[in-house]
């Protein structure tokens, strides 16, 4: 009985615990501005869209992985594949909740995208590097 | 005796643990978190302790099992010293740090009162038996760190909650707490999960470890990319939409 008791609870704030993080890794990167090279790789004009998402990882995927944001990137992924899931069940029934899973879809594109723009530079540091020695 | 998948795993972690450590030091903020820090060197040395253990004295040895249990025991009152330094970073503006310590001092010892109190009992059950089951002692084992991550679940909930009202804007805090509830979510669920579905033991050997970096690479990512000074507005992350 305890246990089971523990078990959903555990369960329950594991969620909350989740949604949060990601919200903070998201809210962390929001501030940063895009440049507008990585502007016009991205597509993303204005503001990110959900449909951007997966593009811009895409991208991402073609750039040397920096190891420290590898962490973030999966915990941002995963967010944006729990919020796909909660648009497709939930947000149909709740209509207010489709506007904010869109603007979290968003959030999640814009995070990818501030990711792509690092990793860029972090490239583009490598080859300087090299081209030095 | 682990596979090759759980050495990975562990010296994964035990490099994490490390690098939580030097890049706190890095970032001049090793005296600032001070208590997270000497959690994360402590587990390191453990790790260490458990590998020399386990290759002296072997995986079924009663030296390892002992070992394994009691540091795991006195890495989790660590973790109850690294989340009342978060309480204390948090509350220190409000001069309230050393009664919000008091009260989870007092609570981590009712929990260690609880635990000792279902473990006396059952073992009175026992009594009359002369040879003490072991499957039986690992499960008192496992009931005991059920309700010790389940209580520091709880503390950091209250924690959040509590950062919440005070909108707390430091980044890095935010994260290093939130990192820390989501530790303590996965833990405090998988023992529960493991209480109640025994037969499921060859999942334990993949889930535990790999949840055990958790952790350490969220904090490392917190130290490292987060600068002390980056602030957040609390209402960003509210998850109802304003």
């Amino acid at each position: 009985m305890m246990a089971a008791f523990i078990l959903v609870c555990s369960v329950v704030t594991l969620l909350q615990f989740f949604v949060w993080y990601c919200r903070s890794l998201i809210a962390a990167s929001a501030k940063e501005a895009l440049s507008p090279e990585v502007r016009d790789v991205t597509g993303i004009a204005r503001a990110a869209s959900g449909e951007d998402f997966t593009r811009v990882m895409q991208l991402l995927q073609l750039c040397p992985e920096r190891p420290e944001d590898r962490g973030s990137i999966q915990a941002v992924g995963t967010y944006f594949g729990l919020l796909n899931f909660m648009r497709a069940t939930l947000a149909r029934m709740i209509p207010s909740m489709r506007a904010w899973t869109e603007s979290e879809r968003g959030s999640c594109a814009y995070f990818a995208a501030i990711a792509l723009e690092r990793r860029i530079a972090f490239s583009r540091g490598m080859l300087a590097q090299q081209m030095e020695s | 005796m682990p596979g090759p998948f759980q050495y990975l795993v562990w010296f994964l972690c035990t490099l994490l643990e490390v690098s939580v450590v030097v890049c706190s030091a890095a970032r001049g903020s090793f005296r600032r978190y001070l208590s997270l820090n000497v959690y994360m060197f402590a587990a390191c040395f453990v790790n260490l302790a458990r590998f020399k253990i386990l290759f002296t004295y072997g995986y079924l040895s009663p030296e390892y099992g002992y070992f394994y249990y009691y540091s795991d025991l006195l890495l989790t009152i660590g973790l109850y010293c690294a989340l009342m330094g978060l309480y204390s970073r948090v509350f220190e503006e409000m001069g309230a740090g050393k009664y919000v310590r008091l009260g989870a001092v007092l609570l981590l010892l009712g929990t260690a009162a609880f635990s000792f109190a279902i473990v006396q009992q059952s073992s009175s059950r026992l009594a009359g038996h002369f040879v003490v089951d072991s499957r039986v002692m690992g499960h008192l084992v496992l009931e005991a760190s059920q309700n010790l991550y389940f209580v520091g679940l709880v503390l950091t909930y209250v924690l959040w909650g509590a950062m919440l009202k005070l909108r707390e804007t430091r980044t890095r805090l935010i994260q290093l707490v939130l990192a820390l509830g989501l530790y303590f979510s996965v833990f405090a669920a998988s023992y529960a999960l493991r209480n109640l579905y025994t037969s499921l033991d060859g999942v334990w050997p993949y889930l535990i470890p790999i949840s055990g970096c958790l952790l350490p690479l969220a904090w490392t990512y917190a130290f490292w990319r987060i600068p002390e000074d980056a602030r957040i507005t609390p209402s960003r992350l509210a998850v109802a939409p304003r």
